[in-house]
């Protein structure tokens, strides 16, 4: 029977990760996620891992490269400036189609912004962040439970597909303390023939690599590579519909936007409207087929975020722009309430024709 | 009987590097380390970025491509995920000591149980020739078109002596390959540090002087004599740190 | 003693840096020759002079040289 435990949202992720059998952590220290490294700097000696506190997040980042090269399941965590830091190196994992988990856990930017709880790094998420044409494979929790299952998720697409997963959390998933149900220990190590792990004189060398420098190669590879992106795309969406079969106005929601939407959605229907909610589980792929279906039926669309807006691009594409699409943010470390959301529907409500 | 063959540890893959560039001799040194000490099969290469970028298609191990600088840090992570493997970096002095300073430093100091492989020639030369940290007072190159005036940009940079005030460096050796009896030399610092790895004593780095005949504006020959009167008085040759008799206690 | 060299001359630069360090001056860059890469190969002059010291193979970065003895 699996136990139910009281956790904080960054200690649910780091001890999902080592039990799906991640045995290597590279980090570095910063608010709101620092609890991640702190955990498995206790937990990994304990095990056998290997918890390594680096000198920067680039250093992470390319410690990350390594172990993933010799084809160990591996994690780095970090906040926004960090994750920028981080972008040269995932640039390079998806030009070498290295699988990996990278953990962000959002504050308020741009710059050294604030430490307080953001969504604002959904562009640089699900844009790829670093250079060149890719993607990750971005997951959106939404509760500890999410921080914990997720991130099991993400271990098994990123070797699947092998492709980097990100957990785009934000600060209040990192923080938040909530029960959560963890998998039984259970080690599932997946056959990684293409590794740098050593050929034991067994087999001509593997290379892990991103240059090509023939532009007729290079492009093969990143055609090759969108392929495999599509495939992702039709097969690993996931999303949440709440009250979507008869809705009227659609709240597009993720994280704790999402949270605080759905009690916005009950209250806007208690007053009558015709409120849903669709919420993203996978940012990267957008769940671009729900929100067409919602634009068949729904007068409008209210994307809440935490940020200037960032997903509501991604709505107004998936949707071709069919309705019109409204924005309720707050940033800089504020949260919406549930009241702002209701006000906002009910002003779309009256305001639409 | 055979006197002198090529590697089994180099492919054969013809090498790119430019007309009696010293990068082939090197990379030949490492290669014979590897096949003496028989550990081909679990040696997985860091190559970098400059002219030695494509060494990955070099040598017959396993091998990952680095960002610029970033290969300590690799190294790092590929041999904490399996460290029963030998893993060891190939960087020049700009990936090693411009940009890769930090990674450099700290694999230094945490004592990682990896093998650098510094190939010092005082220039960058796969971009074209500019001035390099460890570019000469007075050099002439792309970017120090006057001479390297070292009151606008400084000295230049000595790893070995940076490097041997870090209690986690166990090995530190300069060497050069400007002749014969430079180039014995060298391949005993080499595969001296390999052993070291294999002994799992800690951090060993070799610098290598070595020349850029092209981008220096000389004829292969005539590099080597230039290492030879300009580089190596100013980067001594010798053993800078040695705590292998201490490790190994 | 007999020494042979072997020289994989398509791979040969035309560097130089072989014939710089035979101590017995035994080796030459033939200037009327052009491999497939077109550079000047390297060509031995004299074999019989040779005492496979190996210093040629030694300098040469594109390991195109193996020295034999009996």
């Amino acid at each position: 029977m699996a136990e139910k435990v009281l956790m904080k949202g960054n200690e649910a992720i780091a001890e999902a990760a080592i039990r799906c059998g991640c045995r290597h952590y590279f980090g570095y220290p910063i608010t709101p996620q620092t609890e991640i490294a702190a955990y498995m700097a206790k937990r990994m000696p304990k095990i056998g891992g290997t918890f390594l506190q680096a000198e920067s997040e680039v250093a992470a980042i390319n410690m990350v490269i390594g172990a993933a090269s010799a084809g160990v399941r591996v994690m780095t965590s970090s906040s926004s400036p960090g994750i920028s830091l981080k972008s040269e190196g995932l640039s390079y994992m998806a030009g070498c189609d290295l699988p990996a988990l990278v953990v962000n856990v959002q504050r308020g930017g741009p710059g050294l912004g604030g430490i307080q709880p953001s969504q604002s790094d959904y562009f640089q998420a699900t844009r790829g962040g670093g250079h060149g044409d890719y993607h990750m494979i971005v997951l959106a929790p939404a509760s500890v439970q999410e921080m914990a299952s997720l991130t099991a998720k993400a271990f098994d697409l990123a070797d699947k597909y092998r492709m980097t997963a990100m957990i785009l959390a934000d600060g209040t998933m990192g923080q938040m303390m909530e029960p959560v149900e963890l998998a039984e220990g259970e080690v599932r190590p997946i056959e990684k023939p293409w590794a740098a792990s050593g050929t034991q004189m067994t087999r001509p060398h593997n290379i892990i690599n991103s240059l090509s420098l023939v532009p007729e190669e290079l492009e093969k590879l990143n055609f090759a590579r969108y392929e495999k992106y599509q495939t992702v795309i039709d097969n690993e969406t996931l999303y949440e519909e709440y009250m979507m079969d008869d809705a009227d106005i659609c709240v597009v929601a993720f994280g704790i936007a999402a949270r605080v939407s759905k009690n916005a959605v009950i209250a806007a229907r208690e007053a009558g409207i015709r409120a849903g909610m669709i919420r993203p589980i996978t940012l990267w792929p957008f769940p671009a087929a729900p929100v067409r279906a919602a634009a068949a039926h729904c007068r409008a669309f209210l994307s809440v975020e935490l940020n200037m807006g960032q997903m509501i691009e991604d709505v107004r594409l998936a949707s071709e722009c069919a309705r019109p699409a409204y924005l309720c943010n707050r940033v800089g470390g504020m949260i919406p309430s549930p009241e702002l959301v209701l006000a906002k529907i009910k002003e779309i409500y009256g305001g639409v024709k | 009987m055979v006197v002198f063959d090529k590697p089994h540890a180099l492919t054969d893959v013809p090498l790119h590097y430019c007309p009696g560039c010293t990068h082939g001799i090197i990379h030949r040194l490492v290669a014979e380390a590897i096949d003496e000490l028989g550990i081909e099969g679990r040696t997985v290469g860091i190559a970098s970025v400059g002219c030695s970028v494509m060494t990955y298609n070099y040598f017959n191990c396993d091998m990952i491509q680095a960002a610029h600088g970033r290969a300590p840090a690799v190294a790092t992570g590929c041999k904490r995920a399996r460290p029963e493997n030998i893993v060891f970096t190939y960087q020049g002095d700009g990936d090693l000591a411009a940009i890769g300073t930090a990674e450099t430093v700290h694999a230094a100091a945490r004592g990682e149980n990896i093998t650098v492989i510094f190939v010092n020639n005082a220039i960058y030369g796969m971009t074209g020739g500019q001035m390099a940290p460890t570019s000469l007072p007075g050099q002439v190159t792309q970017t120090s078109p006057y001479g390297r005036d070292v009151k606008t940009v400084g000295y230049p940079v000595k790893v070995c002596e940076m490097l041997k005030e870090l209690d986690g460096a166990t090995y530190l050796e300069r060497v050069a390959v400007n002749n014969v009896r430079n180039v014995r030399n060298a391949k005993k610092a080499i595969k001296k540090a390999f052993e070291n790895q294999v002994k799992g004593l800690g951090f060993s780095l070799i610098e290598v002087i070595s020349t850029c005949p092209t981008n220096w504006g000389m004829t292969p020959e005539k590099a080597l004599k230039w290492a030879e009167e300009n580089m190596i008085p100013y980067y001594p040759l010798g053993v800078y740190k040695d705590k292998t008799k201490e490790a190994e206690a | 003693m007999t020494t042979k060299l072997t020289f994989r001359t398509d791979s040969c630069k035309g560097c130089g840096l072989c014939v710089a360090a035979c101590p017995k001056h035994l080796l030459v860059v033939a200037r009327d020759k052009i491999n497939k890469k077109g550079h000047h190969p390297v060509e031995m002059t004299d074999q019989s002079q040779c005492i496979a010291c190996a210093f040629c193979a030694t300098m040469c970065p594109d390991c195109i040289i193996t020295v034999e003895k009996d």
